[in-house]
């Protein structure tokens, strides 16, 4: 492998402080020199490295999704690890956290080390979460070492969440012991039967069941209640995609606490409000649903002010057949990784003035610090070459996908934040091209 | 719809209009897509076609194939239809789901194309799922008559309602014919209408609360919490909830009953016993607290239940003029359906259909 000069970008590496022109070598697939500009160009020229010219462009670590749904083991006809892996380059991604609501659901070494095999053909790195519990029934815990040491880098049931308390105290417990985070979908369940939107004055016109706040944000205090019982281990509770004021409020209230609480948001709860549902758009039902405005005011309010770690997408592709169908019997969820950069740039940078380098932080060493992931994140010497070059205020439109599902509210968007390049451990990925296929 | 009709403006936006075109404009889905002049020109419609002659109504669509998808079952809403449908000179098709392919797993998008291919021209749907008219509209492109969706609207029963209101107070006077009365905004000034029972279930309560307060009703809703939620006050402008009962019904000019829908009370903690001493309507709180006030009931009514047989009957009640006002504004829906414009959609639909 070629080395890679990047040169004239404008370097935005939120963990290492830098927002400055700075030039890029890449070599082995690893950072071998960050300098100022021009610095390089001697030591690029020995080594005959391949010149990429990032002049007007955002030079970043690739972003890390903690949060997707790949559907391999099970479910390719909704997505596969290639193709969903492939989704996520042209979205500017180089890492992605699959989530184990496969079929069977991910709950062996086995399971996490087949979804790792070089024979799923991923574009880009993928670690995968593995289930809190047998088969995330919520009643056995699984074996977290042995998933740990297959590859897993965190614990969760998502889409169902750990209801019990004993059960959620043992698995931040035996998450603290082994080193894992247990990231929870914080849903109460037995008060949101047959719900498919947000509860209020909407839903009830639309005449559908909705899904309180309380359901989301009662979880959420309980489980940092039970957390805050454990403050003499490293136990570690990451809130899924969190949605609402209130379960902002309650994290938020944890962190000033010391207690070791992290949360996501994604892009549609962000950039949505509940009115998207309009006439019964499949594509506005996923779970969490989309809130009422004051919640998105919040979440861009906890994205601003560091309470939330990271965005994340929970894309959770859907075959046609399954989102043609009535609201109510659709399934939960929209694929997001191709709209995630422009999603931000466009709601929280241009429309909110959140500064650039704020949103890199929530793309890149914020999910890499609520995971854990020491080699993610940041481009100083000796990481892993995986960055992103792209152009902040250059359009372009969300017409295709390489995803093989096309369940996205987004489609026909035109939004800031052309992806120019991915690069994943020095191999350069090109979203126009067919990305490693 | 699609979302991204006007996004920057869609993130923060609070209003969707409900004006799109996605799906054919004889469609009648939510009560809220018609205007007042268009609600007028169905009641006038309604009165003409009624008035009519029987042979000369009975040419009007004639041949013309009408589906009836009744995925619930119906007496009133389904016979009505019908009714109307044939006195049009319609063919009428009943498909329902026990004794169809619904029961083997078809979609209801495959079930419309399948209808339309078969020369369905206009779909009436009856189906448990909210919004699924608008689903079945979208993918048949074929005008889709709103039946009752699951708890979200009846349409048809609102404006059959409305008519039915007009034809015992408001401007008529009970002299002038229903016709005459020209809907606007101050047509029900100074009526209050009361909607007493199971509302959060209530398909018919939401689209008389969507429908009568735009023509300057006060909709008052009453009923235990447990049935009819804090929210549902804000449905829209002119809509109140009162508890109590008895306060309901004094200041009310239509005392409107809902049944308690006992199949979908699962999970709720409701007292029946406790719920017939506060809400049903017997003939001794009618005459302390409504003695001039109109009755109704949408059907099907639990007579004992939500009310007693002699206010059922008695002279107060308009429960079966209710029935008989539904089969001509189905009618005039009908022709509104397949009139001139919807032929020519058809012709488009048909073109569209692969070979």
């Amino acid at each position: 492998m070629s080395a890679i000069l990047i040169r004239g970008g404008r370097l935005i590496d939120p963990a290492a402080g830098i927002d400055a022109p700075h030039d890029l070598l890449l070599e082995q697939g690893i950072v071998a020199a960050v300098g100022a500009p021009g610095e390089l160009d001697a030591a690029a020229r020995e080594r005959h490295a391949t010149v990429i010219e990032a002049a007007g462009r955002v030079v970043a670590p690739g972003f890390i999704d903690i949060h997707v749904h790949l559907r391999e083991p099970g479910q390719a006809y909704k997505e596969t690890i290639a193709s969903g892996t492939r989704a996520a380059a042209a979205g500017g991604f180089t890492t992605v956290c699959a989530m184990p609501n496969t079929t069977p659901v991910n709950d062996s070494p086995e399971i996490t080390r087949w979804m790792q095999a070089p024979e799923r053909n991923a574009a880009i790195r993928v670690l995968p979460i593995a289930a809190a519990t047998r088969g995330s029934m919520g009643e056995q815990l699984t074996d977290y070492a042995a998933l740990k040491k297959a590859g897993a880098v965190a614990i969760s049931d998502d889409g169902k969440p750990i209801l019990g308390d004993a059960i959620m105290r043992d698995a931040l417990a035996l998450g603290a012991r082994v080193g894992l985070p247990v990231i929870q979908h914080a849903e109460n369940t037995d008060c949101t039967h047959g719900a498919s939107m947000n509860l209020g004055a909407l839903s009830f016109r639309l005449g559908l069941r909705g899904m309180s706040v309380e359901a989301e944000s009662s979880i959420v205090a309980r489980d940092i209640a039970l957390l805050a019982t454990m403050r003499d281990t490293p136990a570690h509770l990451h809130v899924a995609h969190l949605s609402t004021a209130a379960a902002l409020d309650a994290v938020r209230r944890a962190k000033g606490e010391g207690l070791r609480v992290t949360c996501e948001v994604a892009p549609h709860h962000f950039t949505l409000t509940e009115q998207a549902v309009g006439d019964y758009d499949t594509h506005a039902k996923m779970n969490p649903p989309l809130r009422s405005e004051q919640d998105r005011m919040a979440l861009i309010a906890g994205l601003a002010d560091g309470t939330v770690d990271a965005i994340a997408t929970d894309h959770a592709p859907h075959a046609p057949h399954e989102k043609e169908q009535e609201f109510e019997r659709t399934p939960n969820g929209i694929t997001g990784l191709e709209t995630a950069l422009g999603l931000s740039l466009q709601t929280l940078h241009q429309e909110h003035k959140i500064p650039l380098a704020r949103i890199v932080e929530l793309l890149t060493s914020g999910p890499a610090r609520v995971l854990n992931l020491t080699q993610c994140g940041s481009l100083v010497k000796g990481r892993p070459a995986d960055l992103v070059l792209f152009s902040p205020d250059e359009t372009w439109t969300y017409a295709t996908s390489h995803s093989l599902s096309k369940n996205s509210p987004f489609l026909g968007w035109t939004l800031p934040g052309r992806i120019h390049a991915t690069i994943v451990a020095g191999r350069v990925l090109d979203p126009e091209k067919s990305l490693g296929a | 719809m699609k979302i991204s009709a006007n996004q920057p403006a869609a993130a923060a936006s609070s209003q969707q209009t409900s004006s799109s075109f996605s799906w054919h404009p004889g469609s009648a889905i939510s009560i809220g897509h018609f205007s007042l002049p268009d609600v007028d020109r169905i009641l006038a419609r309604a009165a003409k076609l009624e008035a009519m002659p029987v042979p000369r109504r009975a040419k009007l669509l004639q041949k013309r194939r009408v589906a009836l998808l009744f995925y619930e079952s119906s007496t009133r809403t389904r016979t009505s239809f019908e009714l109307a449908a044939k006195s049009l000179g319609a063919d009428t098709v009943l498909v329902s789901a026990l004794s169809s392919s619904i029961e083997k797993g078809e979609s209801l998008k495959d079930t419309g194309l399948t209808l339309r291919a078969l020369g369905a021209e206009c779909i009436i749907l009856r189906h448990p799922n909210s919004g699924a008219p608008f689903l079945l509209a979208r993918e048949t492109g074929l005008p889709v008559l709103n039946a009752g969706d699951g708890m979200h609207e009846h349409p048809s029963q609102a404006l059959l309602d409305l008519r039915t209101i007009l034809s015992r107070i408001g401007r008529a006077q009970h002299t002038r014919p229903v016709a005459r009365v020209p809907i606007d905004e101050k047509t029900l000034a100074g009526v209050t209408v009361t909607i007493t029972g199971d509302i959060l279930h209530s398909r018919v309560a939401r689209s008389n609360a969507l429908l009568l307060p735009r023509l300057g009703a006060q909709v008052v809703l009453c009923g235990p919490p447990e049935l009819l939620p804090e929210m549902a006050a804000d449905i829209g402008p002119g809509v109140s909830i009162e508890r109590d009962f008895e306060r309901a019904l004094a200041r009310s000019q239509v005392a409107m009953m809902l049944r308690i829908q006992k199949e979908r009370l699962a999970g709720l903690q409701l007292d029946l016993a406790r719920y017939i001493e506060r809400y049903r309507l017997n003939g001794e709180r009618l005459r302390r607290f409504a003695p001039e006030a109109l009755v109704m009931h949408p059907g099907p009514m639990i007579r004992g239940l939500e009310i007693t047989s002699d206010v059922a009957d008695g002279p107060q009640s308009a429960i079966t003029e209710q029935v008989h006002h539904g089969v001509a504004v189905r009618m005039a829906l009908l022709a509104r359906a397949l009139g001139a414009t919807a032929a020519r959609s058809h012709r488009a639909a048909t073109k569209a259909r692969p070979a």
